[in-house]
């Protein structure tokens, strides 16, 4: 079962208001046909509005939303052909799996065997067999989701949108049927997007992801753009953990800049260099996982000297937070299985980190 | 697939219409009459407004007599009624005591038995020449006057209306956010001043609110007094003004609109106390564990229980023996035996039970549609002034039956229904119109509370696969609705079918009479008792009946089937 065609969403300068507040303003994105697309941020950031105003169920009071080309505005929930997995699912308690996944092809008005045939399809898409007489009540979380699923793409929508899918499942479901969803939507080529405030989710998997905060987006680019390369606080923060030190840029090089941090560390800092001049104060990101430690004594490098000021064995890595300054801390990260040493609350050490591993943000 | 790109212009949108149409029905059925009553209260003669009949009305003894009679009535059958409603309220939901499914269920059981049925069962019990005071005199040469006067009215209308208090204050305890008591145990209180200082405080406001219907009600009944004789009350005041000196006497429309002032208070009264409510239940951290009770204990409890019920299930008993009975005066139990009381009402006037099934199913059915109908425009709807129907369907909570019927013949003696060249008032459709407006509150409120619990993402999912409104309505709101909407429709079926005091004024000829009215009808002679008390069984079983499944489907609608 393969959709009719993989369509493009293009939203240009949408907002939406509520009362005095604006929840959406201007967001403007290009969705292109058969991509993953993932709309990020915390709750209340306008993901789940966007979401909503793209399926119909709230119109746009700015700006405008197009389906291959054509405003969507107008055209009520019913008539756009769109299919929405809804949070909770929102499979009708009244009527069997069956019922459920053949809803939307009786509105179609299909031909009775055409509906058993597509039906049929649906669930063994998602693994849901033989399951056409239960009731909703008869089913675990995860077939739930998974009837949920079957019965938007029973439908063969343009376009799959996602609200927090995965939210209501306990971890390790949640992380098989990530997998799942990823295989079914690569293998249909349709059109997908995706809304969550799981971070770990949007990375792995989206084609393009757009981080979201207070109703505006903040950054949009590729998994890889988002985690390593955030353009501000917010992105990094929310992206997976981040060390951020206050610096400033002491001198502006050819292919980056110079900062001074704590305790008077001068460190080289990859960047563009045509956005810092001298004097500039900025915040240096860190991912805990691209740092390292050695023993003070033995390190000659770049990096800063610290104390260990606690240490977490969490299985497959250790977390140390080391001490670099009066009130400064910086959270590292260490696969268990490496073959650095161990070290001991008080270790006098040296943190190093690779430059690709450090952005330097403007300080908001 | 092309999709509609521009919605087609509208001359008119549906939903607009709908809602002018229902407000049309509403104001037709229930403001207009209602004005139209007020309205003549406050005419003078010469169409000018004036406030000299309401004045006058507070210098007839008469009226004034029967103003205070008819608070003392309100005000002493709920003091009575706390006094057996809340003590049971306590026992049954804070204990686990064995049979207490059969304690609650005998609690409710006074419900079933339409008040002026009871009170004839109770002239045969209690009455100058019933059984009790057949007995007290043979044995010891007295008799009570237990039955004469506001005392009588004042006993069955106790015995009848308590168990409003005792389910009021079941749910206002059983709401009671057990942490609250137990945070107050953790902080050294118990026992007595427990009750006093945590649970009676956050327990109060659902108690009022049910005392407070129970005052309405007690107030609105006309049927009772009228059965016991005993007319010096508003209620029935104003059936005698309209029946005896007719449609154009000013004071019976000064004694509704008294009567409607009295029911709005006491409306009003009850909305600020549930208000209060709230707070008890703000969060609820599950049910607290009631207190087992074992032998002594639990024989005591019973003891207790069943003097405070013993009284209220007399009536049942009495109405069951009158029905079977063919001679019983002065007499402690009938003489003589038959069925053929049973033949009378079911051979050769089972119009009463035809008309009643057939206007009950009736007006039930309409307040079925119209609750849903208003349920979904309040709840999903868009268009404005669709708030206004939930204000005017709510009103009949606080019209008494005699005013809506006063009002009802005085809008239309003169209007003739098309097609059928009579006035409504000489058709049965008026006493349709009546029970359905009287009852159209249960329906709405049944219907948006149904519609309320219903995620709005099972619809959205359903418009989301190609069904539009009508379509998502009729597939999966309306029977996602349905159990709901069905107990709320069986009690608006069950209140209609022993509905009196609208349909005592509103019957155009006996022959299209219901069943409540027949009972009052055999009640006025001797002969008559014996049938009368038959159909007041028939009554009985059709309330109990409808009651349980009401209650079964309420209950089970929030169960297993329908579980998010």
């Amino acid at each position: 079962m393969s959709p009719k065609l993989s369509s493009e969403v293009r939203l240009e300068g949408v907002g939406k208001r509520y009362g005095e507040v604006w929840a959406v303003r201007e967001v403007s994105l290009t969705i292109l046909p058969g991509e993953f697309f993932t709309l990020l941020g915390p709750s209340g950031c306008g993901k789940t509005t966007l979401l909503r105003m793209v399926a119909g169920f709230a119109r746009p009071d700015a700006g405008r939303i197009l389906l291959d080309g054509q405003p969507i505005d107008p055209v009520p929930p019913w008539k756009r052909d769109v299919g929405l997995v809804f949070q909770h699912y929102a499979l009708w308690p009244h009527l069997t799996v069956h019922e459920n996944v053949a809803f939307g092809l009786r509105e179609r008005k299909l031909p009775r065997a055409e509906i058993a045939d597509r039906v049929r399809a649906a669930l063994s898409q998602v693994g849901l067999e033989g399951f056409d007489a239960r009731r909703p009540s008869q089913l675990s979380g995860g077939q739930q989701q998974r009837v949920a699923l079957a019965r938007t793409l029973a439908v063969q929508p343009r376009l799959l949108l996602l609200d927090e899918p995965l939210s209501n499942l306990d971890a390790q479901l949640r992380a098989q049927m990530r997998l799942e969803l990823a295989r079914l939507q690569r293998d249909l080529a349709i059109t997908t997007i995706y809304v969550t405030h799981d971070q770990a989710e949007a990375l792995s998997l989206s084609n393009r992801v757009a981080v979201l905060q207070g109703g505006s987006v903040v950054q949009e680019g590729t998994p890889e753009d988002i985690y390593l390369r955030p353009h501000s606080r917010f992105v990094a923060e929310f992206v997976g953990a981040a060390n951020l030190l206050p610096v400033q840029v002491v001198e502006v090089r050819e292919t980056g800049v110079l900062v001074e941090a704590v305790a008077g560390t001068r460190l080289p800092v990859p960047t563009d260099p045509t956005r810092w001049r001298p004097g500039s104060r900025a915040l240096l990101c860190l991912r805990p996982e691209a740092l390292r430690l050695e023993e003070a004594a033995l390190g000659r490098g770049t990096g800063f000297l610290a104390t260990v000021a606690a240490r977490v064995f969490e299985g497959d890595r250790h977390i140390y937070e080391v001490k670099v300054g009066e009130g400064t801390h910086l959270r590292v990260e260490l696969p268990a299985l490496g073959e650095g040493r161990i070290f001991r609350l008080g270790d006098r050490i040296r943190v190093e980190f690779s430059a690709e591993g450090a952005v330097l943000l403007p300080e908001p | 697939m092309n999709l509609v790109l521009v919605r087609r212009p509208r001359l008119w949108d549906p939903e607009g219409v709908l809602v002018l149409a229902l407000l049309l029905l509403l104001v037709a059925g229930i403001l207009y009459p209602l004005l139209q009553v007020l309205s003549v209260a406050v005419s003078s003669d010469t169409g000018g407004f004036t406030l000299r009949h309401l004045g006058a009305f507070f210098r007839r003894p008469l009226f004034l007599e029967s103003l205070i009679n008819t608070l003392a009535t309100g005000v002493l059958a709920v003091l009575f009624g706390s006094m057996i409603g809340v003590p049971l309220a306590f026992l049954t939901v804070r204990y686990a005591l064995p049979g207490k499914a059969v304690l609650q269920t005998l609690g409710v059981l006074p419900l079933v038995i339409p008040p002026f049925v009871g009170a004839v069962a109770f002239q045969q019990i209690l009455g100058r020449s019933g059984m009790v005071n057949l007995w007290l005199l043979e044995t010891f040469g007295v008799t009570l006057p237990l039955m004469d006067g506001l005392g009588g009215v004042v006993l069955v209308q106790t015995l009848h209306y308590f168990p409003f208090i005792m389910v009021n204050t079941a749910a206002a305890l059983a709401g009671v956010d057990p942490s609250l008591e137990e945070a107050a145990q953790n902080l050294g209180s118990s026992g007595f001043r427990l009750f006093r200082r945590v649970l009676l405080p956050l327990a109060l406001p659902g108690y009022a609110a049910g005392a407070l219907i129970t005052f309405i009600r007690v107030i609105d009944d006309l049927g009772t007094p009228l059965m016991l004789n005993y007319t010096k009350l508003l209620a029935p005041q104003a059936y005698l003004r309209v029946t005896t000196v007719g449609l154009t006497d000013v004071d019976g429309y000064v004694i509704c609109v008294i009567l409607v002032v009295l029911s709005v208070l006491a409306l009003w009264g009850s909305k600020a106390a549930l208000g209060l409510a709230e707070y008890a239940a703000l969060q609820r951290s599950g049910e607290a564990a009631p207190r087992a009770l074992r032998g002594p204990s639990a024989l005591a409890a019973w003891l207790i229980a069943a003097a405070l019920l013993a009284p209220a299930l007399l009536p049942h008993a009495g109405i069951l023996l009158l029905s079977f009975s063919k001679v019983w005066s002065l007499s402690l139990l009938p003489t003589v035996y038959t069925l053929g009381n049973y033949e009378e009402i079911l051979f050769r006037t089972p119009g009463f039970i035809w008309n009643t099934l057939r206007y009950a199913v009736l007006a039930a059915a309409l307040d079925v549609v119209l609750g849903a109908a208003i349920a979904w425009l309040l709840l999903r709807g868009s268009v404005r002034g669709r708030g206004w129907l939930d204000v005017i369907a709510t009103m009949p909570l606080a019209i008494p039956g005699v005013v809506l019927a006063v009002g009802y013949l005085r809008v239309f003696h003169g209007w003739n229904v098309p097609g059928l060249g009579e006035p409504l008032t000489a058709t049965w459709l008026i006493l349709v119109l009546a029970y359905s407006m009287r009852r159209l509150p249960y329906t709405v409120r049944s219907a948006y509370a149904a519609l309320q619990q219903l995620p709005l993402a099972l619809e959205e999912a359903a418009q989301n696969l190609g069904a539009n409104r009508l379509r998502t309505f009729a597939r999966v709101t309306a029977p996602l609705m349905a159990r709901g909407l069905l107990a709320g429709g069986l009690i608006a079926f069950i209140t209609s079918a022993v509905e009196l005091s609208s349909t005592i004024l509103l019957v155009p000829r006996i022959e299209l009479g219901p069943l409540s009215y027949g009972i009052y009808v055999y009640m006025q002679s001797a002969v008559g008792r014996g049938p009368g008390a038959a159909l007041g069984v028939v009554a009985i079983v059709l309330v109990g009946c409808g009651t349980w499944v009401a209650h079964r489907l309420a209950a089970r609608g929030a169960g297993s089937l329908f579980r998010f």
